[in-house]
């Protein structure tokens, strides 16, 4: 086993949270059966939504693609298991807070027949990066950290700048979630597998796998296996406990000390994180052929008789996953996706588990915590924020609309990681002003770009007038010109004739 | 002689200091304000202002003073801008109008041209004599298509 080494960056403000893991970790992880219906949103990523090729009656089988990525960015999305397409309808989804959103639903026959294709290279080294970078894309892989951003853009985004360093984020720093540790403990070496996919892919010799201090179960699966393959350009780093120390942006900085610059992006600073998550994912495809049509995600919280974790196939019912954790407790008060930090609270499980769902957590009775307080400028929320905001500041030129100061502000920047409004004594709900306000400066940005195209194709119109108008008088006046040189018999001539079709048709 | 170069001198730096701080704080040259005024308009070339386009609004607004309220689709949001750039007060809009978007009824359609001919930004599409549709994301819900329809088969649709 690699000795772990120590972190060289630190992390500004950030919290120590009750960790909660302990429930959910007690037990290995869990296989979801087969359900009766699978319901997958065609938005399961960033980007366009994927466009479905699949009718509706068709029988398909499990691997098979049944939507496209749309124009520009986005993913494909894969039937779970074999069935029939019985619908493509609007069915309510976790990332529209239980809205509805277009789904196909698929009636499985139970049979769970999977689709192969012969071509496959399984020996993915000798494939030129270009090549596995298409091949990671026709796997649906997206980061599964949360973000769901499509993998294999990202991976190209990231060849076009200078990238020396690979990290693989394990270190599911947000309270309850613990999908990542028991994935890690269980499937390190497809992890590993992953991660050197995905250094060739990139064609880089420096990879850090950061998990946090307080998962030695994981720390050891891994290191266990980097010693076993003997692969020095993977190192083990364990990193502080502590939150929000796997946000993208934090955990480049305390891997390997640099600075993500406002606005940028770790490619910027030659870093590259994919969560182990996707990295296990990708080995799945890229050996298995299997593309990303099931994931693990933790049922957790007061509210479950039987805190778990599952492995379920994307588009089981959050219903049914909190069936297999026991079911409801009668504390059951809310229901959460995501952490109880990040996470956004739903009002109906029947929501389908998608490719981003990471914690289906279900909280028991939470204490008031009384009625929002003026802010008394204690400063506390400036010295938690990891990404060096002043939430106090930001908090004021949110209320008064001021886009203006926003920006200069860094609100751009938030993470909205949470923990200015857990410390917060007056119990101002920050994060979520922070919230609204960005989604008003975005809405403010479209509305712009609107007015500019709108202006462009106006003035474009206005000139294309202009141009046709000088045409015809340039063709009247040569006509003029031509009927006047020819003389007036021609002219004389030319009347006569038109007298002629006239009377023609009267 | 002393008194009188520093006479001059006082006077040469209080013009200096009044010069500087008049080309901080006052409009610069109207050509450009009006631009920056045109800027922050919508670019729906709707009229709704009751002068023929954007741009021929923003020069009256600053060359002749016109209210900086009659633009509907700006909204509040373009009032409050305006009124910060040119340092006037901030008015209630005179008349608000929803965001929406113009929809052609195609069973209608008889393909005439003149909603095509009307749009500013060319937004609708169709050929004489064969059906017209309007380009939804490109359409600014000026309104202008509306009126010359012979068939009255274009709508507005308020936008969700």
């Amino acid at each position: 086993m690699s000795a772990p080494t120590y972190d060289l960056g630190t992390l500004h403000g950030g919290l120590r949270l009750p960790a909660n893991k302990a429930a959910s970790t007690s037990q290995p992880i869990f296989e979801a059966p087969i359900p009766k219906q699978l319901m997958l949103p065609i938005t399961q990523h960033v980007g366009d939504p994927a466009q479905p090729v699949v009718g509706i009656g068709e029988h398909v089988l499990k691997g098979q693609l049944i939507a496209e990525p749309g124009q520009s960015l986005g993913a494909p999305i894969h039937a779970s298991s074999s069935g029939t397409v019985i619908a493509i309808e609007a069915w309510p989804v976790s990332r529209r807070n239980g809205d509805n959103a277009p789904c196909i639903v698929i009636e499985c026959d139970g049979k769970d027949e999977a689709i192969r294709s012969s071509d496959k290279q399984v020996d993915f080294t000798s494939l030129a990066p270009a090549e596995l970078l298409s091949e990671i894309l026709k796997g649906g892989i997206v980061g599964l950290g949360g973000a769901v951003f499509p993998t294999a853009q990202k991976l190209m985004q990231a060849r076009t700048c200078e990238i020396d360093h690979l990290l693989l984020n394990g270190v599911e720093c947000e309270s309850y979630i613990s999908c990542d540790d028991m994935l890690m403990r269980e499937r390190a070496g497809e992890i590993v597998s992953g991660a050197q996919i995905l250094m060739h892919a990139l064609q880089i010799s420096v990879c850090f796998i950061a998990i946090e201090s307080d998962k030695p179960d994981a720390i050891r699966a891994i290191g266990d296996v980097l010693g076993e393959i003997q692969d020095d350009r993977i190192v083990l780093k364990q990193v502080p406990t502590i939150y929000p120390s796997g946000g993208e942006d934090q955990l480049v900085q305390l891997v390997t000390n640099r600075e993500v610059p406002s606005g940028g992006l770790p490619s910027d600073v030659g870093c590259l994180v994919q969560n182990v998550g996707t990295a296990a994912a990708i080995h799945d495809w890229i050996i298995n052929d299997e593309p990303l049509i099931s994931r693990v995600t933790t049922v957790t919280g007061d509210g479950v008789v039987n805190p778990i974790n599952v492995r379920a196939r994307v588009g089981t019912t959050i219903a049914d996953l909190v069936a297999l954790a026991g079911g409801y407790t009668e504390s059951a008060k809310q229901l959460i996706v995501g952490g109880p930090m990040t996470g956004k609270s739903i009002t109906t499980d029947r929501v389908p588990l998608v490719k981003a769902t990471n914690c289906i957590l279900v909280s028991g009775e939470t204490p008031d915590p009384g009625p929002e307080m003026p802010c008394i400028r204690c400063g506390d929320c400036a010295s938690v924020c990891p990404v060096q905001l002043l939430p106090q500041q930001l908090f004021w030129y949110a209320r008064a609309d001021n886009e203006v100061k926003l920006r200069e502000f860094g609100l751009m920047d938030c993470i909205e990681c949470g923990c200015c409004d857990l410390v917060c004594p007056s119990h101002i709900p920050l994060t979520a002003d922070f919230c609204v306000a960005k989604g008003r400066i975005q809405e403010l940005e479209d509305e712009k770009a609107r007015a500019v195209r709108a202006r462009q194709r106006f003035e474009a119109r206005n000139d294309r007038l202009e141009r046709d108008k000088e045409q015809r008088d340039t063709e009247l006046s040569q006509q003029k010109e031509s009927a006047k040189q020819a003389g007036p018999s021609a002219i004389a001539e030319i009347l006569r004739r038109k007298k002629l079709e006239k009377k023609d048709k009267d | 002689m002393g008194t009188a170069v520093l006479t001059i001198a006082v006077i040469a730096m209080l013009a200096g200091i009044g010069l500087s701080f008049a080309s901080r704080r006052l409009p610069s040259d109207p050509g450009n304000l009006v631009e920056q005024v045109n800027d922050l308009l919508p670019q729906t070339q709707c009229a709704q202002c009751g002068y023929p386009g954007c741009r021929p609004y923003a020069a009256a607004v600053v060359e002749n003073g016109a209210a900086i309220n009659l633009c509907p689709p700006g909204g509040e949001e373009t009032i409050r801008r305006l009124a910060e750039l040119l340092g006037r007060e901030a008015i209630a809009l005179a008349e608000s109008v929803v965001p929406s978007v113009a929809v052609i009824d195609e069973s209608l359609c008889i393909g005439c041209t003149h909603c095509r001919n009307a749009c500013p930004v060319d937004a609708i599409v169709g050929a004489h004599q064969l059906m017209h549709t309007v380009i939804e994301s490109e359409c600014t819900g000026c309104e202008l298509c509306v009126a010359p329809c012979p068939v009255d088969c274009i709508s507005m649709r308020p936008l969700a």
